[in-house]
């Protein structure tokens, strides 16, 4: 194959996979965009396989290559089918690992084997490819076990983290300086473990709600990581659709800090939320909710009556494994005539997007599953909001207690509706360790602690 | 000039590309775009492909048995898992009128 029809083909596949991509920013169309970039990838692998002559890799060659290519797919198609939406956060991270160490490997075998005339280049992206890829392996691994719960999934801070985390990232620097000036197995170990440990440091830190953004890094991580072993091996395609993947996880990285008010160095760095701050913001509303509010006929005269319903999930809801319940309720108010929507926050939950996903495969129709920018100007207009296992997302503190650290965080306005259903675990605070002044209002406000399944399942039956 | 350099544009060119073409996706579809994403990083596995060649070739047999054979099967999990997990996620989003 000539060196233009090469760049040709490679130029080709490059532009599928931009219009696949363009092609998954509407739903209609969006299986189809994976289904162009799927095939995009055959081509490449096609492409790759008969440009570089793959046929005279000998004997043992072809065994790997085929041998290898099938193993993987009957595996991946394994977990592809067996693994259940819920579980959808951890095997994204999983996936997005297995990915890294592949990037890491070639960019190990890289540095012993050059293969194109300007040394250092070569060298200096093998190098990073290798790092860049194990940091993505291992922090993958570590997101996986905590999503999954394998590993305590609450943070773990190490008495002077951020200094700990600076000075690995420092050793990190110097081992990949000397890896590029003496390649030898004793530099490439020494990159090796340190991208090990700097990664573990800066993952085991992330609890709970940094989640999201931390998915979406690594997302972008691998990305950069097989870029940059397309850099070294001066693969086109490779290079294309690595950074292509490698910005579009810091498109994602950014939007997720953006809503969550951490600024993205915070979280990279380890700065803990500062949980000394005035978490009783709210000394003069400590009474609780009036009794009346909480009781069967209250409820059911306030669902029976209301005329649009906004249900708001958080966390919670994927933890009680509630959707469906959710679900349940809003067809059933919707039977009597109510028009039900659904309030989404960019994060609630442990991925971006982790509710719709959830909703969508309990059935409930995409097109009412509303962003924050488009919902919250409805909440005034709305009877009643529904809470299902949602806290900071919601909480006003974030418009009214300046100083604390969820403020100016963008919120669901959920405190705006007539009347709000709180079907949470308990009082406590979210993951910023900011009390809800909404949980103790006196009006407006029916609590129900406990099990979402069980709230949900009281308020079904009522309007049963 | 140098073909790497040629190589590094590439680089900050498809970024930019990316960038610009993902800012505009919603919301409702993040975790099915990460997902397409993250099978997409799986094309990693054209790296794999040529070292196991490359260390085939030179007749390191056994490295090439233990890495090459490694990433290639690495990269294939990430590219075949992503894209059927991102179909089966995408199945589930419905609209109203034609269920």
């Amino acid at each position: 194959m000539s060196e233009l029809s090469y760049y040709l083909f490679g130029g080709i596949i490059a532009v599928l996979v931009l219009w696949g991509i363009s092609l998954m920013r509407k739903v209609p169309s969006a299986r189809l965009g994976n289904l162009i970039n799927a095939i995009a990838t055959v081509l490449a692998v096609v492409l790759v396989l008969v440009y570089h002559d793959i046929i005279k890799s000998g004997f043992h060659g072809l065994i790997i290559i085929f041998g290898g290519m099938a193993i993987g797919s009957f595996i991946g198609l394994l977990l592809a089918y067996r693994v259940k939406m819920i579980q959808m956060p951890e095997m994204v991270a999983l996936l997005n690992g297995v990915g890294g160490a592949a990037s890491a490997l070639i960019g190990a075998i890289t540095i012993f084997n050059l293969t194109t005339d300007y040394p250092l280049f070569e060298k200096t992206t093998a190098v990073l490819a290798l790092a860049v890829g194990i940091i993505t392996f291992v922090g993958s691994m570590i997101a996986a076990g905590k999503l999954a719960k394998i590993l305590d999934g609450k943070s773990v801070i190490l008495k002077q983290h951020s200094l700990i985390t600076i000075l690995l990232l420092g050793l990190l620097v110097t081992s990949i300086i000397l890896n590029i000036l003496f390649p030898s197995i004793v530099t490439i170990l020494l990159v090796t473990v340190f991208s090990n440990f700097f990664s573990i440091v800066f993952v085991i830190r992330v609890g709970g709600a940094d989640m999201p953004v931390t998915i979406s890094l690594l997302n972008s991580l691998s990305g950069v990581a097989g870029a940059l072993a397309g850099l070294a091996l001066a693969n086109i395609p490779l290079i294309a659709i690595g950074s292509i993947v490698g910005s579009s996880g810091l498109v994602l990285t950014q939007i997720m800090s953006k809503a969550m008010n951490r600024p993205l160095k915070d979280i990279l760095i380890g700065i803990p939320l500062n949980q000394d701050t005035p978490t009783r913001i709210q000394e003069k509303l400590q009474e609780e909710g009036s009794p009346e509010d909480v009781t069967d006929e209250f409820l059911e005269k306030l669902l029976k009556n209301s005329k649009r319903v906004i249900i708001v999930p958080g966390y919670g809801m994927a933890l009680a494994q509630a959707q469906h319940l959710v679900e349940r309720l809003a067809r059933m108010l919707e039977d009597r005539g109510a028009e039900v929507i659904f309030a989404i926050h960019p994060v609630a939950g442990r991925m971006p997007g982790h509710m719709n996903i959830l909703l969508a495969e309990a059935g409930v129709d995409y097109d009412k599953l509303y962003e924050m920018d488009d919902v919250n100007p409805l909440f005034e207009t709305c009877e009643c909001a529904i809470i299902v296992g949602a806290n900071d997302v919601v909480n006003p503190a974030a418009r009214e207690a300046v100083g604390t650290p969820i403020y100016g965080m963008p919120i669901l306005n959920v405190d705006y509706a007539k009347h709000v259903i709180i079907c949470n675990y308990d009082k406590k605070p979210g993951y910023s360790g900011i009390d809800n002044p909404m949980y103790h209002k006196t009006k407006g406000i029916s609590m129900l602690l406990g099990d979402a399944k069980d709230s949900l399942n009281r308020l079904i039956n009522l309007i049963k | 000039m140098p073909q790497w350099i040629y190589l590094l544009l590439l680089f900050i060119a498809f970024s930019i590309i990316g960038y610009l073409i993902i800012k505009q996706v919603p919301s409702l579809l993040h975790t099915p775009l990460m997902s397409g994403m993250n099978a997409l990083s799986g094309i990693t596995l054209l790296g794999a492909l040529l070292i196991t060649d490359l260390l085939a070739r030179n007749g390191q047999i056994f490295l090439s048995y233990v890495f090459g054979g490694l990433s290639v099967i690495l990269a294939m999990i990430n590219v075949v898992g992503g894209f059927f997990v991102t179909e089966r996620m995408l199945k589930k989003f419905k609209k109203g009128d034609n269920k």
